[in-house]
């Protein structure tokens, strides 16, 4: 990334692989008033790709952090679904139930 | 956010229901629309749904008002200027028996007769249109090209932003607490952040609405059935291009274009409930159904599921319209498909409260109709 302005690195630095957003995305929304973890996932995807937001929910929880001023841990995570870990469907078929 | 102590509708409820109907009240020229969200838009069953999308329906009300939404549902990115992520590939319902088989033929002669072009495909033709289904054992077959489904959060935030471009205001994190009531009439609501007078106020509170009403005095017959539903990584494109559906098969299933698999199924015994939660029932049995119905689903991998309520009426059709509190109106009851009809019912809702003729009349959907015993009942549902 060396030659690049702020802006371009802000621009082409990816925070969450899995759904391919940069962070200039996520502080344009944040900036729109989409400033909780549940709402960035909502309108991009974040944290619900294959990884499930282990790549790129702490990060994001750092910028919510940052752009509304209020302390890391009082930031809200959103909420982890099961089964956390993707499991193949003919896994989970032979189940009992 | 600006905090406004007057408004010309108050809107309780940030789900699907609650923003398109602001977004058409605007539209039409009411000046302060307010909606209260006691979470987060979209927290509720919007956000939680498969936001599939059909016109092929067994009651003359849900055909029109299907096909009156898809027809908004068509043009809606153009004009909230937002992606909605709409994919019209197409509802293929599968009957297993004959009498199944001839109850979708008379609903599909109903919606011809409304302008809906369904039709019976063969089981040669349901495998072009979906290769993957193995559906040896199904007796036969509806098709409807222009059904599909789209993305709940984007579409929702599509009528949010382009609400608030026209001046609506939206509270998140702000409960209603009670409507105040005036003589016979609503006059305002009371909030966790204080109190708003209101010429109108609006019930959109999804699986929580007989809560709602409540606090008007109104009993409504609602309640709350948890449905669950999960959703697959994202695989190559194919594995399902259309929504199949069947109602004695009871599943959904739709690819994304983004390639993840959404599938659900409704309950065993159809309970009440309040609370979403989640089972290994639920996982087990739908990926035996994902299994049978399309062997190419054996290797994909579950990532997420969760679960939602369907807001119940006793003859699984909506309630809209006023309520005896004069100026208290509901918007509710939606049971499994208030995704698909909110644009259209948001838009009949605001038309007729600024004074316009609505494009479908909406007055048997009146919630005296249980006491009247003038019920709808939808029989195309799981
Ligand atoms: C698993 C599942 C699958 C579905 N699939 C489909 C489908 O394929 N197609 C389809 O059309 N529909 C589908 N549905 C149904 C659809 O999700 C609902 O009908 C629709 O989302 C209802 O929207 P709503 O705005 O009325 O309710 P909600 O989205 O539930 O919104 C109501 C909002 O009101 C808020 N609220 C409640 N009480 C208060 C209060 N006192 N003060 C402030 N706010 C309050 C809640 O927090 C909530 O956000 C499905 C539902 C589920 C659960
Ligand atoms: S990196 Fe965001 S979901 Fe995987």
């Amino acid at each position: 990334m060396t030659g690049m302005t702020y802006e371009e690195k802000v621009g082409n630095t990816v925070i969450c692989r899995c759904e391919e957003v940069t962070l200039s995305e996520i502080r344009d929304w944040i900036g729109r008033g989409y400033d909780t973890v549940t709402e960035l996932k909502h309108v991009m995807r974040v944290c619900m790709g294959p990884c499930q937001g282990r790549g790129c929910r702490d990060i994001i929880m750092r910028e919510i952090s940052q752009a509304a001023g209020i302390p890391l841990d009082r930031v809200e995570a959103g909420a982890v679904r099961p089964p956390v870990k993707p499991v193949k469907t003919r896994l989970l078929a032979s189940g009992d139930d | 956010m600006e905090w406004k102590n007057r408004a010309d509708a108050v809107i309780i409820g940030g789900g699907i229901l609650g923003i398109a109907t602001a977004y058409y009240l605007a539209k039409m020229g009411m000046r302060d629309v307010v909606i209260l969200e006691r979470g987060t838009v979209c927290c509720g069953s919007t956000g939680r749904c498969g936001a599939g999308i059909r016109a092929q329906w067994g009651t003359e009300m849900n055909c029109r008002l299907a096909i009156a939404t898809i027809g908004i549902f068509e043009h809606l990115e153009d004009e909230l200027g937002m992606s909605i992520g709409l994919n019209q590939c197409g509802y293929l319902l599968v009957a297993y028996s004959a009498q199944e088989l001839a109850n979708l033929r008379s609903y599909m002669k109903l919606q011809n007769e409304l302008g809906i072009e369904s039709r019976t495909v063969s089981l040669d033709e349901a495998r072009e249109i979906c290769p993957a289904l193995d559906a040896g054992d199904a007796e036969g077959f509806t098709y409807h090209a222009r059904d599909g489904h789209a993305d709940p959060f984007l579409t929702t935030y599509a009528f949010l932003e382009a609400a608030k471009g026209m001046g609506v205001v939206c509270h998140r994190k702000t409960e209603c607490t009670g409507i105040r009531i005036k003589y016979d009439a609503a006059v305002g609501v009371s909030t966790s952040k204080g109190d708003i007078d209101a010429g109108i106020v609006i019930n959109c509170a999804g699986g929580y609405a007989s809560q709602v009403a409540a606090m008007a005095g109104v009993d409504l017959p609602n309640w709350g059935e948890r449905h669950e539903i999960m959703i697959t990584e994202p695989v190559e494109p194919g594995i399902c291009p259309p929504m199949l559906m069947s109602f004695s098969g009871n599943y959904y299933i739709q690819q994304r274009p983004h390639g993840s698999i959404i599938c659900g199924m409704s309950p065993a015994g159809h309970h009440h409930s309040a609370e979403c939660g989640t089972t290994w029932q639920f996982i087990t049995r739908m990926s035996r159904v994902l299994n049978r119905l399309l062997p190419a689903t054996r290797d994909i991998r579950v990532v997420r599921h969760w679960s939602g309520l369907y807001d119940m009426t006793p003859d699984g059709s909506p309630i809209i319209g006023e309520t005896d509190v004069k100026n208290f109106y509901h918007s509710t009851g939606y049971s499994g498909h208030g995704f698909m009809l909110a644009p259209i019912a948001g838009k009949i809702l605001a038309q007729h409260l600024t004074g316009t003729q609505p494009d479908i009349d909406f007055s048997p959907l009146d919630y005296r109709r249980f006491a009247r015993g003038e019920l709808i009942t939808e029989p195309n549902i799981t």
